[in-house]
């Protein structure tokens, strides 16, 4: 039993394949480990293994998944964190989550997170925090919390989250896993319960980079369902390289300098990282990204504008959570959206409002789109002379529970390494770099749009060289 | 920075009530982030156009063909307050709430 | 009392007669049970997606190109956002300041531009005669919502409630033939909201505006607006200011009612849709457009009408702004060609008259080659005018062929022994006659009116009054 949990997910798919493993074994050990966890990691967990056997060619080889709870999945309690959506059961499903459950892998469960993927630390959650399986005093990171720690903890083989400033980033370093946002486009996001509809990008949070590209490669594809969405140029391929011969690194002043607030330990494995890429043939230069140091700014400009139109839609008419139907119409809206929301909705609601509402636009969303235009610009042109951006993922481990839930913007200082990317549309993956005080620390490459294979690559290349050892959070 | 009459103008758009405390709270948090936000405002972005979308793709339009609708059953299933094969909800003013 | 003068525009929302929804492709319903054409975009549920129906776009290229306007080569779809039950994402998928036509006329008034959006749902109300001022509960059907609308905003050169009411006549003839629309304000597919303003006569300033709502009649149209006017003259002479309002016109009772103050003015936050990359028209699009435009538009027929056929325009453009009577002429001049004066002038208006104007000619009991057979009769003297009348009464009632019916009727023109009455009117008016003869034309009246009575009004009113002429002034 415990060997059947020690194997990546691809290994599991391999076996499953070659008549070794009996997907329903498998699915029921993984099972019994979610149903009895203590990380809160999981809202809903799967009753029983699916009745058939799924096909053994099929790529994904059986293998279950957990599906971060805001992914509609016909049936089942999709709920995106949400006490205003609890218990909603949508009648249709995700693209992405019927792609996985085509490509062979079944259902595990829905992990919990941040409500409406907005948070750093999975205690937005309205069913309560997430713990950190290194640390069950310390936070997962979010907001795939729940993702994040279930892949890291041993409750699931591998799992699919949603990033938008670095939800799935983020989280996968605080627990020592690997994290990838793709492409803008590259994933459809019909069925993804909206936050900030033109950063939000499904992704996997995975063990290893190998099982990152396998869950990817069933993920990606061009949906008709969705007007964002793009074809995927090539097809995602199971990463092969052994060194860095010749690839550029490049690493951005802004994001690494000592006063963006990098902690000391994470700067170590940071620049011990560097020197491993190095020793694999990388050529490491300092690069700039002038208007990195404003993304931040613009993401919670942008983000929270976004999301307050798209939350309006949670008003207790149709579906969800209502309260007080019998009063006025303009009571049941306000009371039923004040019970159902959290604290940190609400603030990204009105700050999201307020950069929106009647004379501030120019000066607050309107300024956040240009600057956007900037960071784009930005990233481009150090791609003329890099192949990768780098950077760590989170400048800090993960912190205690409650540690900056006092102040909002602490918090938000979380994901200034992570938000850049997403505003500029490009793909980036997190892989653990070593500890620093026992916890996990992410080392974050960045690549120009579609360059996922080459990402994956470089990634694998320094996974091998780093060899961390995730096993002792899996207990 | 930000008043309390603004917070209440603006959680009566975003149709959210905020006790009194909320209220207070609010007004200190979002003028504390607004802060740190403001500093783009610096920046000269003369003649910079916004980016809306960072997908260099023109809309897909769909063929006007007729597609499955949800069955009658499944479209009420969450509904709160199903009335007369409808959503139910209180009676608005004469104009949009 | 200074004059005024009112300043008027239109804003016209009509709903295009595409098979499938503006962003899915549930069918359009007509009349069906409450909630069966919907699907999870149309209905706002969480994770939806918005994909533009390509037939809504053609058409609203067709009707861009038939105003001549500048049809914008990239456009952009807007969030326009405010809470209410009939609009399930609290917000409406519109176009806000990249419109997909600018600029163009119908006629003589400028449009101002046309866009694309959606249709809100269908608000109804239990309890007192299901209108909403004092129901107790409402409830929502979603059938309608997403139904693909074009919006057309003219600018305000409209000068009377008449002008507009004529025009918004053509805008609706215009619109049919060019098949885009059943446009039937009957039945919503065509709703009218007036700007009015007014100003002192022969200044250029614009006075404050008001809104006006809820006019779904040409005549409450008519009305509304005069009211309207009628009130700001009112208000202005009184020394008062005009304040800028919403108002609803109840066409029972007459009266104007404010529907919103400017304090609860929306902030509608409008921001470029998220989901919706830009929507492009390209060459091929448009030249799919053009040749679907009907080769003449109701515009372009009445100029031709006064062109080629001598007729006076306030007549053409009767006979042209509403397609069924002009379709009736065309028929009956090709039947018999003739006099298109006298058709237009007397007979079609006649016909009219009996008929009523909301009934389409063809529908009637006469036939267009009758009728222009029935004005022949009359241009030839072989029946008096008054007998015509007569027989177009006939026909009216019981169809048939008006030779047919003079010979039955024996409704022919008398010419013989028209002299020998003519003696006996004279013999029966001396008074008359002595005015006739002491140069008092004028005075013939009487005269003429016995013989026609006489011959119950068989005899041509001309050849009669010329007979006692020159009787009277002769001997």
């Amino acid at each position: 039993m415990t060997s059947l949990l020690e194997l990546t997910a691809a290994q599991a798919a391999a076996a499953v394949r070659a008549g070794e493993l009996d997907p329903r074994e498998l699915f029921e050990a993984y099972r019994a480990r979610a149903a009895g966890e203590e990380l809160n990691a999981f809202t809903w967990v799967a009753d029983a293994a699916p009745d058939l056997p799924p096909d053994p060619a099929a790529p994904l080889g059986g293998v279950p998944v957990a599906v971060k709870d805001l992914f509609c999945t016909e049936g089942v309690p999709s709920q995106a964190g949400s006490r205003i959506l609890a218990g909603y059961r949508p009648p249709f499903s995700a693209t992405v989550v019927e792609r996985l459950h085509a490509g062979g892998a079944p259902l595990l469960g829905k992990t919990n997170q941040d409500e409406f993927a907005m948070g750093s630390s999975n205690e937005n959650s309205g069913f309560g925090p997430v713990l950190n399986p290194w640390d069950r005093t310390r936070v997962p990171g979010g907001s795939s919390g729940g993702s994040a720690a279930a892949v890291a903890g041993g409750l699931a083989p591998w799992a699919i989250g949603t990033d938008t400033g670095g939800s799935i980033r983020q989280p996968a370093a605080l627990c020592g896993i690997v994290g990838m946002k793709p492409t803008y486009g590259a994933c459809s996001r019909y069925g993804m319960i909206a936050f900030a509809s033109s950063l939000d990008q499904a992704g996997p949070l995975t063990r290893d980079v190998t099982d990152a590209a396998l869950l990817l490669s069933q993920m990606v594809g061009h949906d008709r369902r969705d007007s964002t969405s793009v074809p995927f140029p090539e097809e995602i391929r199971l990463p092969t390289a052994e060194d860095l011969a010749g690839v550029r690194l490049g690493v951005p002043e802004e994001l690494t300098g000592s006063e963006g607030g990098v902690e000391a330990g994470v700067r170590e494995s940071f620049e011990a990282t560097l020197r491993l890429a190095e020793g694999l043939g990388a050529e490491i230069e300092p690069c700039r990204l002038p208007h990195a140091p404003h993304a931040l700014s613009a993401y919670y400009l942008i983000a929270p504008a976004e999301a307050s139109a798209n939350l309006a839609r949670f008003d207790g008419v149709r579906y969800g959570l209502r309260v007080d139907g019998d009063a006025e119409l303009i009571t049941m809206y306000t009371r039923t959206r004040a019970a159902g929301f959290g604290a940190e909705v609400k603030r990204r609601i009105m700050l999201g409002t307020y950069a929106l509402s009647s004379g501030y636009y120019e000066a607050y969303y309107g300024t956040a789109l240009k600057v956007r235009t900037k960071i784009s610009a930005d990233f481009k042109a150090a791609f003329e002379r890099f192949d990768f951006v780098v950077t760590p993922t989170s400048p800090w481990v993960a912190f205690a529970l409650g540690a900056k839930t006092d102040d909002p913007l602490a918090m938000y200082l979380n994901d200034f390494c992570t938000v850049p990317m997403p505003l500029a549309g490009i793909p980036a993956i997190s892989i653990p770099s070593g500890l620093s005080d026992g916890l996990p620390v992410g080392f974050q490459l960045a690549g120009p749009a579609f360059s996922e294979n080459r990402l994956l690559d470089a990634a694998l290349a320094l996974e091998r060289a780093i060899g961390f050892d995730g096993s002792g959070a899996r207990g | 920075m930000l008043q309390r009459d603004q917070v209440l103008h603006v959680a009566r758009l975003a149709r959210l009530e905020l006790s009194e405390e909320e209220v207070e709270r609010m007004a200190a948090e979002l003028s504390k982030v607004l802060d740190h936000i403001e500093k783009i405002r610096e920046l000269d972005l003369d003649g910079v156009p916004p980016t809306s979308h960072v997908v260099d793709v023109t809309a897909p339009l769909r063929a006007d063909q007729p597609e499955p609708c949800l069955p009658h059953e499944l479209t009420l299933a969450s509904a709160p307050e199903p009335l007369e094969g409808g959503f139910g909800v209180p009676s608005p003013g004469a104009s949009p709430a | 009392m200074a004059d005024y003068e009112p300043v008027i525009g239109l804003e016209i929302h009509v709903q295009l007669g595409t098979r499938t929804k503006m962003f899915c492709g549930c069918d359009l319903s007509f009349g069906d049970p409450p909630n069966t054409h919907t699907c999870p975009v149309c209905l706002g549920l969480p994770g939806s997606l918005p994909v533009i129906n390509a037939q809504a776009v053609h058409f609203g290229v067709m009707i861009g190109l038939a105003f001549g306007c500048e049809i914008a080569p990239r456009s952009l779809f807007h969030r326009k956002n405010y809470f209410y039950p009939d609009n399930p994402k609290g917000y409406q998928i519109s176009q806000y300041d990249v419109p997909l036509c600018r600029g163009g006329h119908l006629e003589e008034v400028r449009i101002h531009r046309v866009h694309l959006e959606e249709d809100a749902a269908k608000l109804n109300h239990l309890g007192h005669s299901g209108r909403i001022h004092g129901s107790e509960r409402s409830w929502v059907d979603f059938n309608r919502c997403g139904t693909p609308l074009v919006e057309i905003v003219s600018e305000p050169d409209i000068r009377s409630p008449e002008h507009a009411r004529e025009w918004l006549t053509l805008l609706r003839t215009t619109l049919r033939q060019l098949g885009v629309s059943d446009v039937d304000m009957s039945q919503g597919s065509l709703r009218c909201d007036a700007n009015v303003s007014v100003r002192p006569a022969g200044t250029s300033e614009l006075g404050t505006k008001t809104e006006l709502k809820n006019m779904n009649s040409f005549a409450f149209l008519e009305r509304g607006v005069r009211a309207e006017i009628e009130r700001q003259v009112k208000l202005l002479d009184a020394g008062e200011a005009v304040v800028q309002e919403t108002l609803h016109f109840d066409p029972i009772g007459g009266g104007l009612t404010p529907l919103r103050s400017k304090e609860e003015a929306h902030d509608y936050r409008y921001f470029p849709e998220p989901d919706l990359p830009p929507l492009v028209v390209t060459e091929a699009m448009l030249e799919a457009a053009r040749a679907e435009l009907p080769a003449e538009l109701p515009a372009d027929r009445a100029q031709r009408f006064e062109r080629e056929l001598g007729l006076g325009p306030d007549r053409a453009r009767e006979l042209a702004f509403r397609a069924e009577l002009g379709d009736y002429f065309e028929q009956a001049l090709a039947a018999n060609g003739g006099d298109a004066g006298a058709l237009a002038n007397s007979w079609i208006p006649q016909l009219v008259e009996r008929i009523g104007s909301d009934i389409d000619p063809a529908d009637s009991k006469v036939a267009p080659a009758s009728l222009a057979t029935l004005a022949a009769m009359v241009s030839a003297k072989e029946i008096s005018r008054d007998a015509a009348r007569e027989v177009l009464s006939r026909m009216v009632q019981d169809g048939g062929d008006p030779r047919a019916i003079v010979e039955r009727e024996n409704l022919g023109a008398i010419s013989e022994g028209l002299a020998e009455i003519v003696e006996r009117a004279i013999a029966a008016n001396p008074d008359a006659e002595a005015q006739v003869r002491g140069g008092n034309r004028k005075a013939i009246g009487p005269l003429v009116g016995y013989v026609m009575r006489e011959t119950k009004g068989r005899a041509d009113g001309g050849e009669v009054s010329r007979l006692i002429l020159e009787r009277l002034e002769s001997a």
